[in-house]
């Protein structure tokens, strides 16, 4: 075995058992740095295909920013430990097997599809370069769509603030 | 075992050079709290630490002894697992932020592969330093929440909304730089700077055209103040209103560790200020024509030490003073002549302006310590959003006018 395809098996176990760990975790807190160590997984993997840039962003804005928000409102609310519910009829009947079928398909597409790993950009200052030029001519229109549907969002939370109760 | 590193030379190099660096940071560190005390001392007319070895120099080594062996209790209550980790994740974030700085041009060579001297070059080593800046976060803010107490608690939610804002003002105003230089790297980064304007002023980044990022450095510098929880920022901590802040309820080696953190986190903001704003390894001097002996600086400087320790440690009050002193003065003096040596000469050059720089912002830290009060949480919060922010954007708008109308 070479030491990417090592390295990818390392963090993709990371990733699962944080995943899993999010869900199990009765406090939230602990759930969130299980999120928190979800991300960081995910951003080693991408910079196992040599997208920098995106491990990069991944880190700064998920994992550094969104969290941080996460963990800061969690411990400013003090919200304590979940209970356990049971499975409601609904999940039991329609989630697990279609969730089981998601599960199937994803495999099915993996197995068809990827053979091996390879870096998906030889040279990632290239690469960064390419996404910035691609981001502010082709994709600009979406880009700034993007900026102004993350603005109303803003605006939104400060009049649902601001409201007098 | 040489099989494997005739196999894998960087790894190998890698190793060593992290060795090396961390033993060099822990000193360095352990040393910054002497230098802090002393000259904290000296604003405030006192002696600082005087008892430990000559002039308190075994001081940082007391006080790491003592850290080991202080009983080490757990507040009942705590989360146990997050209580344990905040600690070690505040020291290594902070501890591998410093693999991506540079400290001179110049490559060494080690088991015959030739290596510069930096851990990791990095093509995005700017924004890998505000990945693991951004994550420092936690560490405070975990440490407050799992001591399961009330001061801590405070200081935490205080540090997180603080790095929170900060941190955005911070990485704002470098975005002027990377506009100038046109990429991440700082290797890069520094030698975009080279050169001189009428041959003698440096074009560093502070001064050079298309726009002089003044505004872009009094941004980051402040920012980055309040992101490492330092005087007059230092509110997560507050000792007249929280205790100790978020490390309130942590003693012995795992407070220790947070003050170490805190410390590498000052050392790598300012190694960033000197390579963003200040030219990294670059002489502020031409080191050609009439200026040629502007090589031999560090020599002189070096020589002018070992001659003051000489003379102080002759005329120092204890017996143990005067064998250690002048002993120390004739490593110093040994230092100067190595660094005269041709060859040694220009490769001496790239680390010792680098580290003077730091060592002149770390300075300006204390200097701020001895001087300013504390603000107040409001003023810390407007002072952000109000001032710093709006002067970082008008910062970025400002320079990539400048840097389009320049490459016209």
């Amino acid at each position: 075995m070479s030491a990417p395809i090592i390295v990818f098996f390392i963090l993709a176990g990371v990733a699962v058992l944080g995943a899993v760990s999010l869900i199990v975790q009765r406090h939230p807190i602990r759930s969130a740095l299980s999120l928190i160590v979800v991300m960081v997984a995910l951003a080693g993997l991408y910079l196992l295909q040599g997208a920098e840039l995106v491990a990069a962003v991944q880190i700064i804005v998920y994992a550094g920013a969104i969290m941080v928000l996460f963990v800061f409102v969690i411990m400013l609310l003090n919200a304590g430990e979940e209970e356990r519910t049971n499975v409601s009829r609904m999940a039991r009947t329609l989630g697990l097997p279609l969730s089981f079928f998601l599960m199937l398909q994803l495999a099915w597409w993996v197995g068809r599809g990827a053979r091996g790993l390879a870096p998906a950009v030889s040279r990632s200052q290239e690469a960064t370069k390419e996404l910035s030029k691609l981001l502010f001519t082709e994709f600009a229109l979406p880009f700034e769509l993007t900026s102004i549907l993350i603005l109303v969002a803003i605006l939104g939370a400060v009049v649902l603030a601001k409201r007098e109760s | 075992m040489s099989d494997f590193i005739a196999q894998h030379p960087v790894l190998a190099v890698s190793v060593i050079k992290v060795v090396v660096l961390m033993f060099l940071m822990m000193t360095a560190l352990a040393y910054l709290t002497w230098f802090e005390r002393k000259v904290v001392a000296r604003i405030q007319s006192r002696w600082g630490p005087y008892r430990v070895g000559p002039h308190g120099l075994l001081q940082p080594l007391a006080d790491g002894i003592k850290f080991l062996f202080k009983e080490d209790p757990t507040p009942g209550g705590a989360d146990k697992l997050i209580y344990f980790l905040a600690p070690f994740l505040a020291m290594a974030l902070a501890l591998s932020a410093i693999a991506v700085i540079p400290f001179g041009p110049k490559h060494i060579e080690i088991l015959g592969h030739a290596t510069g001297l930096q851990i990791a070059d990095l093509n995005i080593g700017l924004l890998f330093l505000f990945a693991i800046t951004s994550l420092g976060v936690y560490g405070v803010a975990l440490a407050g929440w799992a001591s399961n107490s009330k001061y801590p608690l405070l200081g935490g939610l205080r540090s997180s909304a603080q790095m929170i804002s900060y941190e955005l003002s911070m990485t704002m105003s470098v975005v002027g730089v990377v506009l100038m230089a046109g990429t991440f790297n700082l290797r890069e980064i520094i030698t975009q700077q080279e050169g001189y304007w009428l041959g003698f002023i440096p074009r560093w980044n502070l001064l050079a055209p298309p726009l002089p990022q003044l505004i872009g450095f009094f941004v980051y510098f402040v920012s980055a103040i309040a992101e490492t929880n330092r005087v007059p920022f230092d509110l997560p901590e507050a000792e007249t209103e929280l205790v100790a802040g978020f490390h309130t309820e942590y003693a012995s080696f795992k407070f220790a560790m947070f003050f170490m953190a805190e410390y590498a986190n000052m050392i790598t903001v300012s190694c960033l200020a000197t390579l963003l704003f200040f030219g990294g390894w670059l002489s502020p001097f031409s080191t050609t024509g009439m200026f040629a002996w502007t090589l031999y600086i560090p020599t002189a400087v070096f020589a002018a030490c070992a001659v003051l320790l000489f003379v102080d440690g002759l005329r120092y009050s204890t017996t143990f003073g005067r064998i250690v002193l002048p002993v120390l003065a004739l490593a110093v003096a040994g230092l100067a002549a190595v660094c005269a040596m041709p060859g040694v000469v220009e490769f001496v050059q790239g680390p010792f302006w680098f580290l003077s720089k730091v060592f002149l912002f770390l300075f300006f830290y204390v200097w701020l310590r001895g001087t300013l009060p504390r603000f107040r949480y409001d003023q810390l919060m407007a002072f952000g959003w109000k001032l710093l922010l709006p002067l970082a954007l008008a910062n970025v708008v400002l320079t990539s006018l400048m840097v389009l109308v320049s490459r016209r």
